[in-house]
């Protein structure tokens, strides 16, 4: 009985990674993802710029369609010129060995953006860090609460305009 | 009969927290129900100062962060700049850069096997991994000056070659570490206390190590064979031959057993560099300029540190400061599910399962 069962399995693995291993490196997955959401961009580094609306729908397609399962890195990049927050996200793939990085805008004066805690459990501590210190709201959070600075605190100290005294 | 839940804190002073850490603990009775883990007592803002400090100068603040590994915090940033300069280093600097970062990853290691032998209560291990780290810290004195903060690579290079025979000492060491980590081994490792407080306790499953972004040896414990330094060799990684040890359980001894058998490999790659430096003579650093400058734009490049995969961010806005460096940190992220780990375990428990994380303070701080 269980002899049969591991077969299966096995059987199924395999047809499994041929068909991933043939279509798929960081350029094949960026034309495909080009012609299911047409609003990215991608500069010539393969990174992509993905609007806010169309975050969450590209993520959960990155996570189950391509295996990019692992969240390794989720920051993001105070740009008051251009009244914009940039945040970026770094993607890895364990099983397949790719990796992509991302970036979506935000507005500097609403700083909202979706989280992707629900797809990633590890954008928990990442995103209170980002909104400690930069002041990006990410709704759907579970704790948005500060981290690394004390709870009274007042103000974002990583923005750009944030006063800073001591003169160097 | 009546009982009352009770909040207990744990931290931030505390000799097991490694550092300043606090756990706020709801207890009843003597299991924990809620953990609530809150760090950030030692941020100094890092990030920020690094935005009014030459690229060179901020170097010396990546050795801060995770003070136990300072080589490595070094050679992820100065790689980071280099991507983004496109500098390419010489050869000798890279097989420096390979036994200095090794050495100070089997430092790292050592302590952290010591410290967690101490967490669970056995002195006499912390004692004696300090013997053998103490003579790592001799051999990195006499090349850079430091015994902990090193500062000691640069973008372009390193910044000191090796001294007359520092190459035969750090030989002699390696050859004698086998028998060390033997040591370890029997009084350590296969203590029959040691294995009953840590084995099955704090045990992660694969998907959820995955997701938590884990990384490092908390993210092999649990079998899944992930690191960079043979996923995407950065340097000349490439060039040593070396395993990667996993866990099986994703338990808090697997966790200690996989640093505890990298620091073997460790020997493995040192004792193959020193061979394969000697063919090689040159400079140690590339023809950078004075003022380091890079072009518009960014860059993010990972590496494996001591503790798991170390990522630097830096945008550059052309000027002779960074404009924006983040660190991706290995023990903050890897801290994410404490909080999800706690609660069904004994107070004594909560000790081993955050030892076994072998965190930093500096670095989960940043």
């Amino acid at each position: 009985m269980s002899e049969h069962v591991v077969e299966a399995t096995e059987e199924m693995t395999g047809e499994v990674e041929q068909e991933t291993a043939t279509a798929l490196d960081l350029p094949g997955i960026i034309e495909q993802l080009k012609q299911k959401y047409p609003q990215i961009e991608v500069d010539e580094k393969l990174t992509v710029m993905v609007p806010g609306e169309a975050l969450i729908g590209l993520m959960q397609e990155l996570k189950d369609s391509y295996d990019l399962d692992h969240l390794s890195n989720l920051t993001a990049v105070d740009y008051p010129d251009e009244a914009k927050f940039e945040v970026v996200y770094y993607l890895n793939s364990i099983g397949h060995g790719y990796s992509i990085m991302l970036k979506t805008v935000v507005n500097r004066n609403k700083p909202v953006l979706d989280s992707v805690f629900p797809i990633w459990g590890g954008a928990n501590w990442q995103e209170r860090e980002v909104y400690d210190l930069l002041g990006i709201v990410f709704t759907g959070h579970p704790n948005l609460k500060r981290i690394l600075l004390h709870d009274g605190f007042d103000g974002h100290p990583l923005r750009r305009d944030y006063e800073w005294v001591g003169g160097r | 009969m009546r009982t009352q839940e009770y909040v207990l804190n744990f931290g931030p002073q505390h000799p097991a927290t490694h550092g300043v850490f606090q756990i706020i603990m709801t207890l009843d009775g003597e299991t924990v129900v809620k953990a609530v883990p809150i760090c950030g007592y030692l941020h100094r803002g890092i990030e920020k100062l690094a935005e009014s400090r030459t690229y060179t100068q901020v170097i010396p603040y990546t050795d801060r962060m995770d003070y136990m590994a300072a080589m490595l915090m070094n050679l992820g940033y100065v790689q980071t700049v280099e991507k983004l300069m496109g500098v390419e280093v010489p050869e000798r600097a890279e097989y420096i850069r390979i036994i200095t970062g090794e050495l100070n990853r089997l430092a790292s290691h050592l302590l952290a096997t010591g410290v967690y032998a101490l967490d669970i209560g056995g002195l006499t291990g912390f004692v004696l991994c300090f013997r053998e780290r103490e003579r790592v810290m001799d051999l990195f004195e006499e090349l850079c000056g430091s015994r902990m903060t090193f500062s000691y690579m640069r973008i372009g290079g390193v910044s000191e070659d090796f001294p007359e025979g520092w190459l035969d000492k750090l030989s002699n060491l390696m050859k004698m570490m086998p028998e060390y980590i033997e040591e370890y081994n029997g009084l350590i490792t296969g203590n029959e206390i040691f294995q009953a407080r840590t084995k099955f306790v704090g045990a992660v499953s694969a998907e959820e190590a995955i997701n938590y972004s884990f990384s490092g040896p908390p993210l092999r414990a649990t079998g899944i064979n992930f690191d960079l330094r043979k996923q995407r060799p950065y340097g000349i990684y490439d060039r040593f031959d070396f395993e990667v040890p996993l866990g099986e359980r994703g338990d808090s001894f697997d966790r200690f057993h996989c640093r505890f058998l990298e620091m073997a490999q460790s020997v493995k790659i040192i004792e193959q560099a020193i061979e394969q430096i000697k063919e090689i003579d040159g400079p140690i650093m590339a023809k950078v300029p004075k003022v380091i400058k890079p072009p518009k734009g960014e860059a993010y490049h990972e590496i494996e540190s001591a503790k798991g995969i170390l990522g630097y961010y830096v945008v550059s806005d052309g000027s002779n400061k960074p404009y924006r460096v983040h660190v991706r940190r290995p023990s903050f992220i890897n801290l994410g599910m404490l909080d999800k780990m706690c609660p069904g375990w004994k107070i004594a428990d909560i000790v081993a399962i955050l030892g076994s994380f072998d965190i930093v303070l500096g670095e989960v701080d940043c």
